[in-house]
C-alpha cells in the first residue's frame, strides 16, 4: 500500500515538474517574440542610460482579447522613440507586467513597477475597474498613468493622463447625430453590468430627457454572457429606432448574432456602439456587424500622413492582417506625448512632466491633439463611422475640429446632479 | 400571452445549450464522480476544432467543415479526456478536492495553450448560410442557429441513451458506477471501462463546443462561462442520472428566461441561483436519487 501511494506521488510529481517546465519554456517564448522588451533588456541590465517604464495590460484573462493589442502599439511607440535616440538620450526599456484581468492584481502591479522597477511613468489600463483599481496607488506614489481608453468621465486624477475620450467626446457626439441625422425619437439601452455602462447609461438618460428622447429599455447582461434572446425580443417588443450598445468583450458577439437571427439587421434597427473597434470586429466577423454604426475619434481609415505611417509601421511589426483601432492609437499617442513631455521638462520627475504636458501639442495619428492641463484628457476629434464587409470603418460624420475635454461635463446644464 | 409563449421558447433554447455542455459531465462527474474542472476547456477544444477545420477547408466549404467537425471534435476533445484520465485523474480517484485543484490547474493550463496557440484575440467562426437567419412560427421567432442546437442536443441526448441504457458497455458502465468491487469480482475490466466513460463524457463536451460556436465568437475563455452552469444541471438533476440533466437543464432555462424578461439579465442569474439553493435544500440528492451502495 505505502509504496503504491509513493509510486502515485512520484508520478504527479514528475507530471508537476513537466508543466512547471511547459511554462517556463511558454514564458521564454513568448518573451523573445516581443523584440523590444528582449533587447532593451538585455541592453541595459547594468547601465544607467535606459530610463525604465512600465506598460501594464492584461495578457491573459477575459480582458487580453482587447489588450494585447494594446500593449503592441505602445511597444512600438518605444522603438520608434529609441531609433531616434530615446528621450533625453537614453533608451527607454519597457517593463511588462500583467493585470490578468483582475482588478486586485491592477493595483499591485502598479505598486511593483513603481517602488521596484523605479519607472519614470506607466502605460496601462482598459477597463474602469482597473483604473479606478490603480488611481490610488498612483496618487499615493505620486506617479504617473497613461490610460488609453475611452471612458465613461466624472473622473480626473492629478497622477492620470486621459488619451481616450470622456463622454463629451463620444457619447454626447453620436446621440447628437442620431438625433440629427438619423431621426432617432426612440432609444433602446442595452450594455455589460459595471460601472462604464451603467455611468453611460445614466448620462446618456440625462441628455434624452434634455433633448427630447425617449429612453424604451435599458438592460445589463453579466460580463461575458452569451445568452440575449430575451433582451433580443424586449428590444423588438419595445418598438424603437435605434439601440446605443455599452456591451464589453465577448458579449457583442452573441449579442449581434442574436439580434440578425432575430430579424433585426443594420437596415432595420441601427445599433450604435461604443466598445467595438476594427479589433473586436475581427473577432465578431464583419458579415454580423456591416453597416452598423460605431463612435470613436480614430479608425486605420482615418486620412492624414501620421496614420499612414502608424498604420505601416503597425503591420510590418506585427503582421499584414492586424489592424489599428481607437485605444490601439490611444496607447501609442500616450507613449509620445510622454516622451514628447519629458524633453519639454529635460527631466523625468512626474511633477515636472505634469507642468511640461500643459498645453502640448502633438499631430497624432487621429490629428492633432493638445492636453488640457486642467483635467490631464486630451483634445479629440468625434468620429461616427459605419462598419463595411472588410471589417474597416469608414467615416460618416466628423466634428468641427478637435473638442476640448470636459470630463464633468461642466458645460452642460442636463449634467447638474450627476456627477 | 404571446411574450410568455416567445419566453419559453427561449427557455427552450437556454435549456437545450444548457443540456449539451451539460451531457458530457453527466457521465465524468455523474457516473464517475470525477469532479473535472477542464471539462470546460474540452468544450472550447471541440470550438477550436471547428475553427481550424474551417480555415484548413476554406470559405467556400464551411457547411462540410462545420458538420464533419463534429465527429472529429467528439474524437479530439475524447482523446485530450484519455490522455487526462490516463495521467492524472487515474490516480486521483476517490480524492475528489484534489482531482478538483489538478483538473483546474489543467484548465489553466489549456486556456493559456490556446492563447499562445491561436492569439488572445478571439476568433470568428463562420455560420453556414442554412444557419443564418430565422422563420417564424405564430409570431415567435425561431432562429435557425437555435433550432439546431435544440436538435442537435436532442440527437445527443438520445444517442447517449442508447448507449447507457441500451449497449452492453452502457450495462458496465452503470455496474462500475454502483458497484466497483462487484463489478470488478464480475470480470469486468474497470480501469477500462472508467477510460471509455471518460472518453464518452469529454468528447461530448466538444460536441457542445462545436454547437456553441454558433452562438458567440471562440476564446481561450470559452469554457469558464459554461463551467459552472453545466455543473449546476448534473447536480440538480442528480448525478448519473440523463433523464434528471435533460429535466434540470430545461427546468433552469425557461426559469431563467421567465425571470429575466420580468426583471432583468443579471438578477435573472440570482433568481435561478436562489431557486437551485431553495432545491438542494429540499432534495439534496437532486431530481432523481441514484439508489446505489457504490457511492460512499
Amino acid at each position: 500500500m505505502s509504496t503504491r501511494e509513493k509510486g502515485g506521488r512520484f508520478w504527479l510529481l514528475a507530471i508537476l515538474a513537466l508543466c512547471l517546465s511547459a511554462f517556463v519554456a511558454v514564458g521564454c517564448g513568448s518573451d523573445s517574440k516581443d523584440e523590444a522588451s528582449s533587447t532593451s533588456a538585455s541592453a541595459s541590465s547594468d547601465s544607467g542610460d535606459t530610463i525604465k517604464v512600465g506598460i501594464l495590460h492584461s495578457l491573459s484573462g477575459t480582458m487580453a482579447i482587447s489588450e494585447v493589442s494594446v500593449r503592441d502599439s505602445e511597444l512600438l511607440a518605444i522603438e520608434e522613440i529609441n531609433k531616434n535616440g530615446g528621450v533625453l538620450g537614453k533608451q527607454i526599456e519597457p517593463v511588462i507586467e500583467d493585470g490578468a484581468s483582475d482588478w486586485p492584481t491592477f493595483a499591485e502591479k502598479a505598486q511593483k513597477l513603481i517602488s521596484q522597477d523605479q519607472v519614470a511613468a506607466t502605460f496601462g489600463g482598459w477597463t474602469s475597474a482597473s483604473r479606478k483599481a490603480m488611481l490610488p496607488v498612483f496618487e499615493k506614489n505620486k506617479a504617473l498613468l497613461y490610460y488609453p481608453v475611452q471612458y465613461e468621465g466624472l473622473e480626473s486624477s492629478p497622477y492620470i493622463f486621459y488619451t481616450g475620450a470622456t463622454t463629451n467626446q463620444q457619447i454626447i457626439p453620436a446621440l447628437e447625430y442620431l438625433q440629427k441625422e438619423k431621426g432617432v425619437k426612440k432609444l433602446f439601452l442595452v450594455g455589460s453590468d459595471y460601472v462604464f455602462p451603467r455611468t453611460a447609461n445614466k448620462e446618456i438618460k440625462a441628455w434624452a430627457k434634455a433633448n427630447g428622447m425617449e429612453v424604451t429599455g435599458e438592460e445589463y447582461a453579466p460580463l461575458g454572457s452569451t445568452e440575449f434572446s430575451t433582451i433580443v425580443n424586449k428590444v423588438k417588443a419595445s418598438n424603437s429606432d435605434a439601440v446605443f450598445n455599452t456591451l464589453n468583450g465577448d458579449s457583442n458577439v452573441a449579442f449581434f448574432k442574436q439580434l440578425d437571427g432575430a430579424g433585426l439587421p443594420s437596415d432595420k434597427l441601427p445599433v450604435v456602439s461604443v466598445s467595438i473597434a476594427e479589433d473586436e470586429v475581427r473577432g465578431i466577423g464583419a458579415d454580423k456587424v456591416k453597416g452598423q454604426i460605431v463612435a470613436w475619434n480614430y479608425y486605420q481609415t482615418t486620412p492624414g500622413a501620421e496614420n499612414e505611417k502608424f498604420v505601416k509601421a503597425y503591420k510590418a511589426k506585427y503582421g499584414k492582417n492586424r489592424v489599428t483601432d481607437d485605444p490601439i492609437e490611444a496607447g501609442y499617442v500616450g507613449v509620445k506625448l510622454w516622451a514628447a513631455a519629458v524633453e519639454k521638462a529635460g527631466s523625468t520627475d512626474p511633477e515636472k512632466v505634469k507642468a511640461a504636458s500643459k498645453g502640448l501639442t502633438l499631430d497624432a495619428p487621429e490629428g492633432k491633439v493638445t492636453v488640457n492641463g486642467e483635467n490631464q484628457h486630451i483634445t479629440k476629434t468625434s468620429r461616427i463611422g459605419v462598419i463595411n464587409e472588410n471589417g474597416l470603418i469608414d467615416t460618416v460624420w466628423e466634428s468641427d475640429g478637435p473638442i476640448e475635454p470636459d470630463p464633468y461635463l461642466k458645460t452642460y446644464d442636463w449634467a447638474k446632479g450627476l456627477s | 400571452m404571446e411574450a410568455l409563449l416567445e419566453q419559453l421558447v427561449v427557455g427552450l433554447s437556454i435549456g437545450s445549450i444548457l443540456l449539451l455542455v451539460a451531457l458530457g459531465l453527466t457521465f465524468t462527474f455523474g457516473q464517475m464522480g470525477v469532479i473535472n474542472m477542464a471539462h470546460g476547456e474540452f468544450i472550447m477544444a471541440g470550438a477550436y476544432t471547428t475553427y481550424v477545420l474551417q480555415e484548413l477547408l476554406g470559405a467556400e466549404n464551411i457547411t462540410a467543415a462545420f458538420l464533419l467537425s463534429l465527429p472529429i471534435a467528439l474524437v479530439v476533445a475524447g482523446l485530450m479526456g484519455l490522455l487526462l484520465e490516463a495521467t492524472l485523474i487515474k490516480r486521483l480517484y476517490g480524492r475528489p478536492l484534489d482531482t478538483l485543484l489538478v483538473t483546474w490547474g489543467v484548465a489553466l493550463i489549456l486556456q493559456q495553450v490556446a492563447r499562445d496557440v491561436f492569439g488572445a484575440q478571439n476568433v470568428a467562426v463562420a455560420s453556414p448560410a442554412w444557419l443564418d437567419g430565422g422563420t417564424e412560427l405564430f409570431g415567435i421567432d425561431l432562429p435557425y442557429n437555435r433550432l439546431f442546437i435544440f436538435a442537435l442536443a436532442m440527437a445527443v441526448t438520445v444517442a447517449a441513451w442508447v448507449v447507457v441504457g441500451k449497449l452492453k458497455q452502457g450495462r458496465r458502465m452503470r455496474a462500475v458506477m454502483q458497484n466497483r468491487q462487484l463489478a470488478a469480482a464480475s470480470g469486468i475490466g474497470t480501469a477500462s471501462v472508467d477510460r471509455r466513460t471518460f472518453f464518452l463524457g469529454s468528447g461530448l463536451a466538444g460536441i457542445a463546443g462545436v454547437a456553441l460556436t454558433q452562438l458567440g465568437s471562440v476564446g481561450p475563455a470559452l469554457g469558464t462561462y459554461y463551467i459552472i452552469d453545466a455543473f449546476l444541471v448534473v447536480i440538480v438533476g442528480g448525478l448519473g442520472q440523463l433523464r434528471g440533466a435533460v429535466i434540470a437543464a430545461f427546468s433552469l432555462g425557461i426559469i431563467n428566461s421567465l425571470s429575466e424578461y420580468w426583471t432583468q439579465a443579471s438578477l435573472a442569474k440570482v433568481i435561478v441561483f436562489v431557486c437551485i439553493i431553495v432545491f438542494l435544500q429540499f432534495r439534496p440528492q437532486g431530481i432523481f436519487a441514484t439508489e446505489s451502495r457504490g457511492l460512499a
